[in-house]
């Protein structure tokens, strides 16, 4: 086990830097921020100060092994435009991007399993034609529409949720928490279930396939033979083996959510790392988009770990020593 | 029938037919099924792929899952009709007085949970009250009866940890676990290696017999059922062509069938001699010949074979739906 993780941290270290690498170099040929961050009516000398105190002046290789010495002690640069360093202000906003992605995550499977289930096991019967025909709308309709027509409904028509903000928080260890207080969960409710909607999709759909697949397999027979409730052959028989593609496949999209959360957190000004990511797009805030991919990768990295773990509890075949090799 | 009658044969098969509904119509893969199994009885059920034999098994137990369905006939366990019964009763009787083993090893215990648990399930889903360790000790018997070595271990293991043989003895100790009246194994040792098949039915045999249970034996091999069985039922596109006391039937088939079949093993005495085969091939079930169903590959076949041909008595406990037998009754 301690043999696998060091060899996973590796992994990272390599993933990490190459990653710099490639950002760093496309950033470069992106464009100069300098012409975004300095109004036009500046000097060439407040030009020229501004390029030499950003470091902007040297050539690539250098601001790459300062960004890289400096990145060895944990520093990652400062922001050009808040002037804080760009890893203080993306952890600042992570607790609210991960809060809404774990809330939607939690809602794919308390509504993807239950439905994929029913379908699976009656195929044919009505109410599983209409949660596989819903299912195909949650896949093809594009999130952000459906983000503004739950706003329309919810927030203006009927005045039930609120469309904007984090609400109230709750403070847990210094960290801000919006699903604590009835306030922040009426907040998170709206964007939590549009950035499910589609992860209820695939759940669904994974689970009803896994469903199906099971209930044709020899075990469940057996399982019959030897008298077993339907009941606990569905719950234990069917659902475990079910869960294992569930598992990554959860893990993978919970990544993606946790990372590209932009267009969601866009339409609820929901002020987590993706509005922030969009910002410093916008103004080509290197050290920001440089640390926030970064952060992306740490992030992808720490939930294929957990997924592997799981994965290895789900599926007592799978021993985490050999799947590394 | 009276229950009197019945008392002597527990499992009593009449008239059976079971169907499945395919996109052409329904096809009978079962049809006039006959079978008797007294107590402790050891049976076999022989026939080619596709005659009907693990359809026939899977029937007994009310496992047909859609597209099919059993449409006609009765199925008595103990005197209880189990067409009739209803789901729950038909629950509570298996695996606990009728039970069954399948052909592959490998698909019938579930990947991802431990030996305890699907075993100590089947004890559960027909005694609630029994208590975990009293549930545990029942388990650690069964699987040292099979002949696994230490029981204690390998009850936590996952059948992954099993090689093929060593999990059809589980499966067989799982069927065992209950004490049923008749376990119904579904060419259970296809799969395995010649040595350990041979170890598996001679333990099988022993078992049986010590307990007083039951046995349907369903298989294509005639080499199988010579050394196990005390009786034959021979099955041929959907029903049963022969039957009787298995050295009988071996020695001198009625039905040419069956003759086929024992000329088809390949023996020891007449080596470098081609193997017989028998001409043609198993009927599909949409396409059934008219009348004896064997007819189209019999080379004793005459006009009369057009015609129905019901089970007639040969004596001595011998039965055959043939109007050319091979031997006269």
């Amino acid at each position: 086990m301690t043999a696998y993780l060091l060899r996973r941290l590796g992994q990272t270290v390599v993933t990490l830097f190459v990653m710099s690498l490639l950002v760093f170099i496309g950033l470069y040929m992106i464009g100069n921020p300098v012409d975004v961050l300095i109004s036009s009516s500046a000097t060439p000398q407040e030009r020229q100060a501004v390029i030499a105190a950003m470091g902007l002046d040297q050539p690539l290789w250098f601001q790459y092994w300062t960004f890289l010495s400096h990145a060895l002690t944990g520093d990652l640069g400062k922001s050009f435009v808040y002037n804080q360093p760009a890893l203080r202000l993306i952890l600042s906003r992570m607790p609210a991007t991960l809060e809404l992605a774990f809330s939607a995550l939690v809602l794919a499977l308390v509504f993807g399993i239950p439905l994929g289930l029913l379908a699976g096991l009656k195929p044919k019967a009505l109410v599983s034609r209409v949660i596989m025909v819903s299912s195909i709308l949650g896949f093809s309709l594009p999130t952000f529409w459906i983000g503004l027509m739950m706003i329309m409904l919810f927030s203006v028509k009927l005045g039930w949720l609120p469309a904007s903000g984090r609400g109230d928080t709750v403070n847990v260890l210094g960290v801000p928490i919006s699903i604590l207080t009835l306030d922040g969960l009426r907040h998170i409710a709206l964007p939590a279930l549009n950035l499910a909607l589609f992860k209820i999709s695939l759940v669904i759909r994974l689970t009803r396939a896994g469903v199906i697949e099971c209930m044709q397999m020899e075990y469940v027979r057996f399982a019959r033979a030897k008298g077993v409730s339907e009941a606990r052959i569905v719950t234990v028989h069917v659902l475990k083996n079910t869960l294992i593609p569930l598992i990554t496949v959860i893990g993978l999209e919970f990544g993606s959510v946790i990372a590209f959360a932009v267009v969601t957190e866009t339409i609820f000004a929901w002020p987590g790392m993706g509005k922030l990511i969009i910002d410093a797009i916008s103004v080509l805030d290197r050290p920001v988009i440089l640390a926030y991919l970064l952060m992306t990768v740490v992030l992808f990295t720490l939930i294929n770990l957990v997924v592997d773990i799981f994965y290895s509890v789900a599926d007592p075949r799978v021993r985490l020593g050999e799947a590394a090799e | 029938m009276t229950p009197a009658a019945n008392a002597e044969k527990m499992l009593v098969v009449s008239g059976l037919e079971t169907r499945f509904n395919t996109s052409r119509g329904p096809v009978a893969a079962v049809r006039d099924v006959n079978i008797e199994v007294g107590r402790g009885e050891i049976v076999g059920l022989v026939g080619e792929s596709g005659s009907g034999k693990s359809v026939t098994g899977l029937s007994l137990m009310g496992l047909i899952d859609a597209p099919g369905e059993i449409t006609g006939g009765r199925i008595l366990l103990n005197g209880e009709d189990l067409r009739s019964v209803g789901g729950k009763r038909l629950r509570q009787l298996r695996g606990d007085r009728i039970a069954m083993i399948f052909q592959d090893p490998m698909m019938t215990l579930n990947p991802v949970l431990r030996i305890d648990t699907q075993m100590i399930e089947a004890i559960r889903a027909h005694d609630r009250k029994i208590s975990r360790e009293a549930a545990r000790q029942r388990c650690r018997d069964a699987l040292g009866l099979v002949g696994i070595p230490s029981p204690d271990e390998r009850l936590l293991a996952y059948p992954h940890e099993f090689s093929g043989g060593m999990r059809q003895r589980v499966a067989i100790a799982i069927a065992m676990l209950n004490n049923p009246d008749i376990i119904i194994a579904d060419e259970p040792t296809t799969a395995l290696d010649v040595t350990i098949q041979a170890q598996i039915l001679a333990e099988m045999q022993k078992l049986c017999r010590q307990r007083g249970t039951a046995l349907i034996w369903v298989t294509h091999d005639l080499t199988v059922v010579a050394g196990l069985a005390d009786r034959v039922y021979v099955m041929y596109a959907g029903s049963v062509v022969e039957q009787g006391p298995v050295d009988a039937l071996l020695d001198r088939p009625i039905h040419p069938y069956t003759d086929g079949l024992i000329r088809s093993i390949p023996s020891h005495n007449e080596p470098g001699r081609p193997l017989h085969q028998i001409p043609g091939m198993t009927p599909a079930l949409d396409r059934m010949p008219q009348g004896c169903r064997f007819h189209p590959r019999c080379a004793r076949r005459t006009e009369g074979c057009l015609s129905e041909i019901p089970l007639m008595d040969f004596g001595g406990g011998r039965r055959a739906r043939c109007i050319h037998p091979l031997v006269e009754g």
